[in-house]
């Protein structure tokens, strides 16, 4: 078990390094950022000045070793619009786009597992169907359009819930939350929706074709055949056998939600980072775009790591075969 | 004569599909009594798995009992309602599987799901029905079984959790085992082991077992009676002696004619030609007779019906029913 965590954890690093060296190249490529921060009466000398002082005429060996010590340190280091450390700008949305995916995740799952389970067991009914058209809806319309049709109905014609922002925030240490005031649950309400639909819909349908899967196995057959209750067949018997590998896809999920949550949170204006990242491509603010892409990749591969190991606790017989290969 | 523990009926089992009926089982009785072992074998398709399943309740859509009774101990289980049935499948019927390595489930402990089952049709506690478990795990001869019972279904080999399985199946002490080609799966080794431990158990306990196999060998080592199944039908039924010994259904000597000894090793083994119907085209009179070497014209009209000879009863046109057995 030690030694299969141990191992996972080291491909681990080697994607980050990886990720590392895409994120320095981005400097290289993406135009001189020192015509981003001058003005056009800037002179020759003072553009070397700048450059030799952001150390951008050092060799790129040297300024890559500065990059990746910085990087261990979260030291990414300043945004060429905002004038401001790039960690402390990142620090500071962070908090916002984490609830939003986390908020979102939880709806997919709960809201995904509960249709799920409910139309493979009751596969004829009409609400089942209307679960199966749900699903086809969520999976085929663009984010962006869910959240602007859910703006139009519940902001603008019903005025229920607001358009944009997270509401009232309140300061917890270093983090802001939105989830302890009824203004910042308004507002999480729909963007919340418009990223998890997707999600959503993904994990229903997984849940109901491993459902269905599962119970046509041998043990379910068994499980019947020693006269168990039907609820106890189908909620802990064939639901657990299901959970397997939607705790892979969900947790996966959880990184692509992240990520996406770019267009949720610009339709939504929320001031996550998906938002800032938006901003910085539009500027050319490439300090941000390179810490936004290690977050994010870093965010991805934890959540890998942390799967895997969930697999083994989930899974009695992969934590033999993890013991016997260690 | 005492009461049989099951007593089956003209039983008649249906799949609807789109297209036809198909009768998979078509006027099949028997009895079971206390501590009896009645085989059931036959060909694949025979109807051997479908009547086990049929008597348990676990026939499912599009598939249903269309006709017959079946009795347990004297009441009729078949169209119960679901509930009733449920309580009746574990708790007065066991049944075993053929394939142990699927059998159970892998993602619980092999105690919890017995503890489960224990809990499920007795009011045991939780600690009571582990030591429960730990007994019957012994009875069914797993060494540990104190330290077994928390192993994982991966960690038991096949032979192992065939014994498991069956120690599901007579947790409740059921009045009868159907156990549907318990053997199959294993390696022949293990076979003998297993089919000893069934055979067993029934003797112990009285209860009758209901032992669907393709093995000849398995029904004359374990049975007391015998019926031979042929497309839905039982062709011949009666002491396992006299069906080894002195088959009379034509279809139930080639069987037997088929069994490899090894005292006759220069001899071929005796082939049926052909092959058994399809569910859709069962030929009209008795299904056998397009195989039959007996056949003559009467076997192509008419269903023969079960007859009576001594111990033995088969349902082939050759045989006249016995006057004097009536009185």
């Amino acid at each position: 078990m030690l030694a299969f965590t141990l191992r996972r954890f080291l491909q681990a690093v080697g994607v980050m390094l990886a990720v590392g060296v895409i994120a320095f190249a981005m400097f290289r490529f993406a135009g001189d950022p020192v015509n981003q921060m001058v003005s056009i009466d800037t002179s020759a000398a003072q553009r070397a000045e700048i450059r030799h002082s952001l150390g951008l005429d050092d060799p790129v060996l040297v300024q890559f070793g500065r990059y990746f010590i910085n990087a261990l340190q979260f030291k990414f280091g300043v945004s060429y619009q905002f004038r401001l450390p790039v960690s402390s700008l990142l620090a500071e949305r962070m908090p916002a786009t984490l609830e939003l995916a986390i908020v979102a995740t939880i709806f997919a799952m709960v809201a995904g597992i509960l249709m799920g389970v409910y139309s493979a067991l009751r596969r004829d009914t009409i609400l089942a169907k209307l679960f199966q058209a749900i699903s086809l809806i969520g999976i085929s319309l663009p984010t962006f359009l869910i959240g602007i049709l859910l703006i139009y109905l519940f902001a603008v014609t019903l005025g229920w819930l607001p358009s944009f922002g997270r509401g009232e925030v309140v300061k917890l240490g270093w983090w802001s939350t939105g989830l302890l005031t009824v203004s910042g649950w308004k507002a999480i309400i729909m963007p919340a929706i418009t990223l998890g639909l997707f999600q959503m819909t993904l994990i229903m349908r997984l849940v109901r074709a491993e459902m269905l899967e599962v119970l046509r196995t041998d043990y379910i057959r068994f499980a019947r055949a020693r006269g168990l209750t039907t609820r106890a067949i189908h909620f802990g018997h064939a639901l657990k056998n299901t959970l397997v590998p939607v705790i892979t896809v969900a947790g996966l999920q959880f990184g692509s939600v992240i990520a996406f949550s770019i267009i949720t949170e610009t339709v939504f204006q929320w001031p996550g980072m998906g938002l800032l990242f938006v901003q910085a491509v539009q500027n050319v603010d490439i300090p941000i775009m390179a810490a936004y892409l290690l977050m994010v990749s870093l965010i991805f591969v934890t959540i890998n790591l942390v799967v895997d190991i969930l697999y083994t606790v989930v899974d009695p017989r992969l934590r033999s075969t993890v013991g016997r290969a260690a | 004569m005492t009461q049989p523990v099951l007593s089956v009926r003209n039983l008649e089992v249906e799949f609807v599909t789109r297209r036809a009926t198909l009768r998979a089982i078509n006027g099949v009785s028997f009895d079971i009594a206390k501590g009896e072992v009645l085989g059931v074998v036959g060909e694949s398709g025979a109807g051997k798995s479908v009547t086990g399943l049929a008597v348990i309740g676990l026939i499912d859509p599009p598939g249903r009992i269309s006709a017959g009774e079946i009795e347990l101990s004297g009441t009729r289980i078949d169209h119960l309602p679901p509930e009733e049935i449920r309580r009746v499948r574990g708790k007065r019927i066991g049944m075993i599987f053929q394939d142990p390595l699927t059998s159970l489930n892998p993602l619980y402990k092999i105690g919890d799901q017995i503890i489960e089952t224990i809990r499920t049709h007795t009011n045991l506690s939780e600690s009571a029905a582990r030591r429960r478990a730990i007994d019957l795990l012994a009875e069914v001869g797993i060494p540990a079984p104190e330290k077994r019972i928390d192993g994982y279904p991966h960690e038991f080999s096949g032979g192992m959790r065939q014994r498991v399985v069956i120690a599901l199946a007579i947790c409740a002490e059921p009045e009868l085992i159907i156990a549907d080609e318990p053997t199959t799966a294993l390696d022949v080794s293990v076979q003998a082991q297993i089919i000893a431990l069934i055979k067993r158990l029934g003797r112990d306990h009285g209860t009758a077992v209901m032992l669907v196999t393709h093995d000849m060998g398995v029904i004359a080592e374990t049975c007391d009676r015998v019926a031979v199944m042929y497309s839905g039908r039982i062709a011949e039924i009666g002491p396992v002696q006299e069906v080894v010994r002195n088959p009379l259904h034509p279809y139930a000597k080639g069987l037997m004619g088929a069994i490899p000894t090894l005292a006759g090793e220069d001899k071929r083994l005796v082939q049926i030609p052909g092959s058994m119907p399809r569910l859709s085209a069962i030929p009209p009179g008795c299904p056998f007779n397009p195989r039959c070497a007996f056949v003559f014209d009467r076997c192509r009209v008419e269903r023969p019906e079960p007859i009576r000879q001594g111990t033995q009863s088969v349902a082939c046109h050759l045989f006249e029913p016995a006057k004097e057995t009536a009185a």
